[in-house]
């Protein structure tokens, strides 16, 4: 079967940010008169370029336009639960590498009931589930946080190691909704640099990833890049290069798009490739004119400022209070997390400073029913 | 100035324009006004062609050295009936294409989805070549490309209404997600509506009436022929910007806070 992999190898990533590089102002005039209708992949090269960042105040205006006509004023709230700490990758950037000497955590099913006590009482009713990644906590693990949290949650999202597509159709079954797999970088010279060791170091099998959630019926799949690894307007290409891909070979599925930057983290300092607060709006404007339709996330690695200001330029989705460690919302001290966030405010803030700004908190936008042949919340309504 | 070729089922095809051979008030006016256009791949209806081996006008007007035939199933209500169709159409005629048209209702022609889909399926597994003729629904036309259809074609109005582009919303959207070649047929009605189609990134257009009723179809072919050019090297050279006034001059900048971070 084939798969992104074949479409990724068709392109050259220093090529093109070369290409990308080069487009001219005309270049970006002419995305821009597209009004958001129809872009092709050229068009997103040219608004990622240099030659559009004088353009930037009229792609974000264009950008919230398009946002507000398909998503209304309105913000998803979701937060992450650590489960593991546990990885067998050595990768550069991360505080979970396996060479970091940090306690390692597994919850068990009394601190995953912890953790949902906790988030219920922010108000959440999106959880989404992150591990390390190990073969230890694999399919039978997550098999079992799915069914104690299907209950108690509407939309179980999960950010784990990839998997096989029968694995994922097992999990989908269960009540997943999303999964969210990031390739990190799409160089395949700066991959091997910064995934040293582990079942990551394999980067076409992660490539490809995003097919096999595509094959297996995963309703929702999230793309992206890590940026600061690399070059980011080619990386922000390949995404789109992928997103283009996916919508094309798995139309029945959403797709959602976050940017996240390299954070301090546990562990030796990297080179980290320029990724600025100007660079990541210039992105999130060109992916919101591109595709109308795809979610973009915008992360609690961003400050309380730049959120304020960010969210409505494309944005359809924030995590807020996020704890980046195993048992980090009922109990554990933070010394166990993954990376640095800043914007510390609790969920209750966040909502409240949406709400003075006119848009409406979204904390249930999905419910158990979809998911799954058997779901605790659709039985209940059965007996009830 | 040369375009890209349209490429069906692995054969490169030389012209986008597409025709359909009823309607022509003789076999020799159609076999005029066909070679004006430029078209390659045309479609006869199998209710219309003698499978018999005796005289057909339009059969015997054609050179299949020159054309490629595409068999359609005008006149059948249903899969069934369709699967039938196309088992004659191809042992009479040579060819595994097909254009799939299953339309029960008489008056307006309107493709019926639920047999097309079916029909599809199981002319895919026969080994036909299925290009359907189907609503310009965007969800039944990636159903249709996950069944196995080597194009889709979608209507841009009712048949022979000659209105144009009254779908072109879906169409859109058909041809910005299909992974097949998309193939407007049917309602076009003028050499403009055919470049139209090119432009905004049809693959190909089936025109019939609009030709076949012109009060000189074999002008009305040449015309045809030069419009589909010009759409399609209008589609490849990439259309100008549309003015992007008022999007400049937010009243509030949403990006002031930026010098700040």
């Amino acid at each position: 079967m084939s798969t992104f992999v074949d479409t990724w190898k068709q392109h050259d990533f220093a090529a093109v940010g070369a290409r990308i590089a080069a487009a001219t102002e005309a270049d970006v005039r002419r995305a821009l008169g597209k009004q958001g209708r129809g872009l092709n992949l050229d068009d997103l090269a040219a608004l990622l370029s240099p030659a559009a960042a004088p353009f930037l105040e009229e792609m974000a205006a264009l950008s919230h336009r398009l946002t507000v006509e398909r998503f209304g004023r309105t913000m998803q709230l979701y937060a992450p639960m650590y489960l593991t700490n546990v990885c067998a990758n050595i990768c550069s950037y991360c505080g979970f590498s396996a060479q970091n000497r940090i306690p390692r955590k597994a919850l068990d099913d009394a601190e995953i009931s912890a953790e949902a006590d906790a988030l219920e009482k922010f108000g959440f009713d999106h959880v989404l589930l992150v591990t390390g990644e190990s073969s230890r906590y694999g399919l039978a693990y997550f098999q079992n946080a799915l069914r104690l949290l299907r209950p108690r949650f509407s939309n179980l999202s999960m950010e784990v190691q990839p998997l096989d597509a029968e694995e994922y159709a097992a999990l989908t079954a269960d009540g997943l909704s999303a999964v969210l797999v990031y390739q990190e970088t799409y160089d395949p010279i700066a991959y091997p640099k910064h995934h040293l060791k582990g079942p990551k170091a394999d980067m076409e099998y992660r490539l490809a990833t995003p097919d096999r959630l595509g094959t297996a019926g995963v309703k929702k799949i999230g793309l992206g890049a890590l940026y600061g690894l690399s070059d980011w307007r080619a990386e922000s290409w390949f995404v789109g290069l992928h997103l283009h891909y996916m919508e094309k070979h798995y139309w029945r599925t959403r797709y959602s798009i976050a940017f996240p930057r390299l954070r301090p983290h546990e562990g030796n300092e990297i080179p980290v490739t320029p990724f600025n607060e100007r660079d990541l709006i210039q992105t999130a404007c060109a992916f919101r004119l591109f595709s109308q339709e795809v979610e973009l996330s915008l992360s609690t690695r961003e400050s309380p400022h730049f959120r304020n200001n960010a969210f409505k330029l494309g944005f359809t989705s924030m995590s807020a209070g996020s704890k980046t460690n195993p048992g980090g919302y009922a109990s554990e001290p933070e010394s166990l997390e993954q990376f640095q966030i800043s914007d510390e405010r609790s969920p209750a803030e966040v909502a409240a400073f949406l709400k003075t700004n006119g848009y409406e908190a979204v904390w249930k936008d999905w419910d158990a029913t979809y998911d799954g042949q058997q779901t605790a919340r659709s039985n209940d309504v059965v007996h009830a | 100035m040369k375009t890209s070729p349209l490429v069906i089922a692995g054969v490169t095809l030389r012209s986008r324009l597409f025709l359909g051979t009823g309607k022509y008030s003789s076999g020799a006016v159609m076999s005029e006004s066909l070679a004006a256009s430029g078209a390659e791949l045309v479609t006869m209806a199998l209710r219309r062609v003698r499978t018999d081996g005796g005289h057909d006008d339009i059969m015997s007007q054609l050179d299949t050295t020159k054309y490629r035939l595409l068999p359609n199933t005008s006149g059948v209500r249903d899969a069934k009936e369709a699967i039938l169709a196309a088992e004659l159409a191809r042992e009479a005629l040579g060819t595994n294409w097909l254009k799939l048209e299953i339309h029960p209702d008489p008056k307006y022609l309107m493709p019926d989805a639920i047999e097309t889909l079916l029909a599809t399926r199981e002319l895919v597994k026969r080994g036909f070549v299925v290009l359907p003729y189907v609503h310009a629904d965007p969800v039944l036309c990636k159903q249709l490309e996950e069944a196995g259809a080597a194009a889709v074609m979608p209507l841009g109005a009712p048949i022979g209404s000659n209105l144009g582009l009254e779908t072109r919303a879906f169409l859109e959207i058909i041809i910005a997600q299909s992974r097949v070649p998309v193939v407007i047929d049917a309602g076009l009605g003028t050499p403009s509506h055919a470049a139209a189609a090119l432009e905004m990134g049809a693959d190909a257009v089936l025109v019939n009436t609009a030709i076949a009723a012109a009060a000189d179809p074999v002008a009305m072919g040449a015309a045809f022929k030069l419009a589909v050019e010009a759409g399609r090297l209008g589609f490849e050279a990439g259309l100008a910007a549309r003015s992007t006034k008022g999007e400049a001059h937010a009243t509030s900048p949403l990006t002031s806070f930026l010098a700040s971070v």
